[in-house]
């Protein structure tokens, strides 16, 4: 048959493609993670871009190296490793040694990830895994933080508290929280306090999320039920006894709840699936985040609970299984 | 006009611009035409000619065999050369009647027209399955048999579909705007067949131009236009029924368990010919479109006309690379160009080799984009893991048998995984299984 060249290419539906593709998705969180970058540079000066530089390119490295150590197929193009990388150091104090960059890595990647099996089968956020393991193992350079000196990119790093360890010592000395916290909010708001190296502008960190928002690569549902279940809690207490409860403003913009909610808690990997779950999930970041933030013995509490809700993850995508369109509210699933 | 949707769903380009607007053409006869008995859901056709015997257009070629089943006609007057496997759009070689033709293209009996008003519903429901009518959205289901619910099933809605919520394809926009005297009649065919008392067009909003068209005819004819968001699957029945009447359609159900009669806009008006002059479904809007057509359009073809000879009438840029029937997200790539329009056509688009985009098969990053996308509530990424595994129970149990096979998880998934795939090959391993136990 005149008809019958073998030349056409056969494949299953669909034939279309939306485009986004897993090396988009990680290149637009670059980006939106960019502003922040900036910031830290410009409030904490040439430290701050080392610790940035090396774990950005030794997470690449780290990656390759570990794959092709194990005979995996190299994926280090699909820029989750630089993602992983970015996101440790912006867990990190901005004047951290080079070698506490380096092991956070190594523990994100080696330890949070490639052991599992690599991208999309690790329970744990690699960042916070590295962060916390950190925090236990060196709780002195771990909690050493400079004050941030807009402009100065040379300038000597100068000691200074961050507002949540603020809060915590002095209502833990005399029963009530401090007179005025320094910068509170348009300094805070900015990023004109110390904090990590990541964490630091609320301002910058939110620009970013929009833009993650707009190109849908992260959803409402985590960012909003966390941020709202932390804004419910804190108010709570707040309005119970306010000389010893930070308001809700204070909480929203200290510490690492911007980063957290917006970039941590929404890793893809380790949040649940649905809608549901999700609101589900950022409820439950929201609640511990408050408590271990009152009444526990770490000033911040926004990593510890980002964990904690990841290893709910498996159950709740478990048992919130959407009930499929037309079958009855009884008829469903296990 | 109502504003609607369901939810899920996904947005794919729509690239209708490039034969929205074109006025169709009447597609040439080709030199050979290949006519399966199987172009309907049900039992193939028995074919009653042999090869040397001349055939007058419209003739019955080949016979229902039982109730779910469709006779077939020649498209147009000639020779049969041959009764043979062919290549079929299904993919393999499937019993067919080739027909040369002879160029006179003569009826093989007059016709009277006759209004349907002084049928009854019986020798309307005859004459609709004599003409072969089947659902022209791709389905294929005998429309005799969708328009005979069993007893105790009303129909209260009638809702014609004219979303064509696949990319490129614009044969129902065609239709309804070049045969809108034929629509309008099939319309009133099928509230008098149906008993429907309420009646509907469901169009997409990239279409208000035709809802103001048909606006005042249907206003008279009170029957209602729902325009939708433009979201794909929106053409989809129980996506469709659920915009329009609020109503979900039982898992293992039917539009009929909810009063519900669906029927594609190009049926409807395939049900004025046969119903009104007796006249067989013999020709079809056929949408001939893609990157790799010179002079996209749409052609009303003769059933059985093989895609190369549409091609060729539409002209290509260079060699095909890969050709689908059907639209690009439920659309079958077919191997060879001698397989034929079939009742059930809506599109034949062309691709060039730069064209062709085939994800990478990368992991699962659980982002939950076909969560977010599946348009029937189901966990595709899980199901689609089950499969892999072949771990059926929890396939099932996940629902994977609800699955519509939309493609919207694969068209969303950044990672490249074959979802529906995996979910098509569950879905057939549980079927196997049950049979087979």
């Amino acid at each position: 048959m005149e008809f019958s060249k073998p030349l056409l290419t056969v494949s299953p539906s669909p034939h279309l493609h939306s485009g986004m593709t897993t090396s988009g998705m990680m290149g637009t969180v670059v980006l939106a993670l960019l502003p922040a970058c900036l910031v830290a540079v410009y409030l904490f000066g040439l430290p701050a871009l080392q610790v940035l530089l090396i774990c950005v390119v030794s997470a690449a490295a780290m990656e390759v190296l570990w794959q092709k150590a194990t005979g995996r197929r190299v994926t280090v193009t699909d820029g989750s490793a630089a993602v992983t990388g970015l996101l440790v150091a912006f867990n990190l104090p901005p004047s951290s040694p080079w070698w506490l960059a380096l092991l956070g890595v190594l523990l994100a990647i080696v330890v949070g990830k490639q052991v599992f099996g690599g991208l999309g089968h690790n329970p744990f956020n690699p960042a916070l895994v590295a962060r916390i393991v950190l925090l236990v193992s060196f709780p002195t350079i771990m909690t050493h933080w400079s004050a941030p000196q807009p402009g100065r990119f040379f300038a000597d790093a100068v000691t200074a508290a961050t507002p949540l360890s603020e809060m915590q010592a002095t209502v833990t000395l005399t029963g009530s929280l401090p007179q005025n916290p320094t910068g509170f909010p348009t300094g805070y708001l900015l990023g004109n306090m110390a904090g990590c190296l990541g964490e630091v502008s609320a301002l910058a960190l939110l620009f970013g999320a929009l833009f993650l928002l707009w190109r849908r690569v992260i959803s409402w549902h985590i960012p909003a039920s966390y941020l709202g279940t932390v804004i419910i809690l804190s108010s709570l207490f707040w309005v119970i006894d306010p000389s010893r409860y930070p308001n809700p403003v204070f909480h929203l913009l200290s510490g690492g709840l911007m980063l957290g909610a917006f970039y941590m808690a929404t890793d893809l990997v380790t949040s649940p699936l649905t809608g549901r779950g999700m609101l589900l999930y950022g409820c439950g970041c929201g609640l511990f985040t408050v408590l271990i933030r009152l009444f526990g013995s770490y000033p911040e509490g926004v990593a510890f609970s980002i964990l904690l809700m990841n290893a709910t993850t498996p159950l709740i995508d478990r048992y919130l299984v959407p009930r499929p369109f037309g079958m009855s509210r009884t008829g469903g699933l296990p | 006009m109502k504003r609607r949707s369901f939810p899920g769903g996904t947005h794919p380009p729509q690239h209708k611009s490039a034969t929205a607007d074109t006025p169709s053409e009447i597609c040439p006869l080709p030199p050979e035409l290949v006519i399966p008995l199987a172009q309907h859901v049900g039992a193939p056709a028995v074919a009653c000619v042999n090869a040397g015997q001349r055939v007058g257009r419209g003739q019955v070629v080949g016979k229902p065999n039982g109730f779910v089943s469709v006779p077939v006609h020649a498209s147009t007057s000639g020779l049969v050369v041959a009764v043979e496997p062919r290549p079929h759009p299904c993919g393999a070689e499937l019993p067919a009647v080739v027909l040369q033709p002879d160029g006179d293209d003569v009826w093989a009996e007059e016709y009277l027209t006759q209004s349907f008003h002084v049928l009854t519903t019986e020798t309307m429901l005859e004459r609709i399955r004599e003409a072969g009518v089947v659902g022209m959205g791709g389905a294929a289901f005998p429309t005799h048999v969708k328009l005979d619910p069993p007893h105790g099933k009303t129909i209260d809605t009638a809702i014609v579909n004219a979303v064509e919520c696949e990319p490129w394809l614009t044969a129902d926009r065609r239709v309804l705007l070049e045969q809108r005297d034929k629509v309008l009649t099939g319309l009133e065919v099928l509230q008098k067949i149906s008993g429907a008392r309420q009646m509907w067009i469901g169009l997409e909003d990239n279409q208000t131009d035709v809802a103001a068209l048909l606006a005042p005819h249907c206003k008279q004819r009170g029957v209602g236009i729902a325009v939708m968001p433009a979201k794909y699957p929106q053409g989809a029945e129980r996506q469709l029924i659920y915009a329009i009447t609020g109503r979900r359609v039982p898992t293992r159900g039917l539009p009929m368990d909810v009063g519900v009669l669906v029927q594609n806009i190009g049926t409807v008006a395939a049900l004025t010919d046969a119903v009104t002059r007796a006249r067989p479904l013999i020709e079809r809007m056929v949408t001939i479109s893609g990157p790799n057509v010179v002079r996209p359009r749409n052609l009303r073809v003769r059933i059985g006309t093989p895609i190369a000879h549409l091609l060729k009438h539409c002209g290509l840029r260079e060699e095909a690379a890969k050709v689908l029937l059907g639209g690009p997200m439920m659309g079958t790539a077919q191997h060879t160009l001698a397989v034929p329009v079939l009742r059930g056509t809506s599109g034949v688009l062309a691709f060039r080799r730069q064209d062709i985009t085939a994800p990478a098969g990368g992991s699962c990053l659980r982002c939950g984009r076909c969560v977010a996308a599946c348009p029937m509530h189901l966990l595709p990424t899980f199901i689609a893991d089950y499969a892999r595994r072949d771990a059926l129970d929890l396939a099932e149990r996940f629902a994977a048998r609800n699955c519509i096979e939309c493609g919207s998880c694969s068209f969303v998934c950044p990672a490249g995984i074959p979802l529906v795939q995996s979910i098509r090959y569950a879905k057939g391993a549980i079927l196997a299984r049950r049979r087979s136990t």
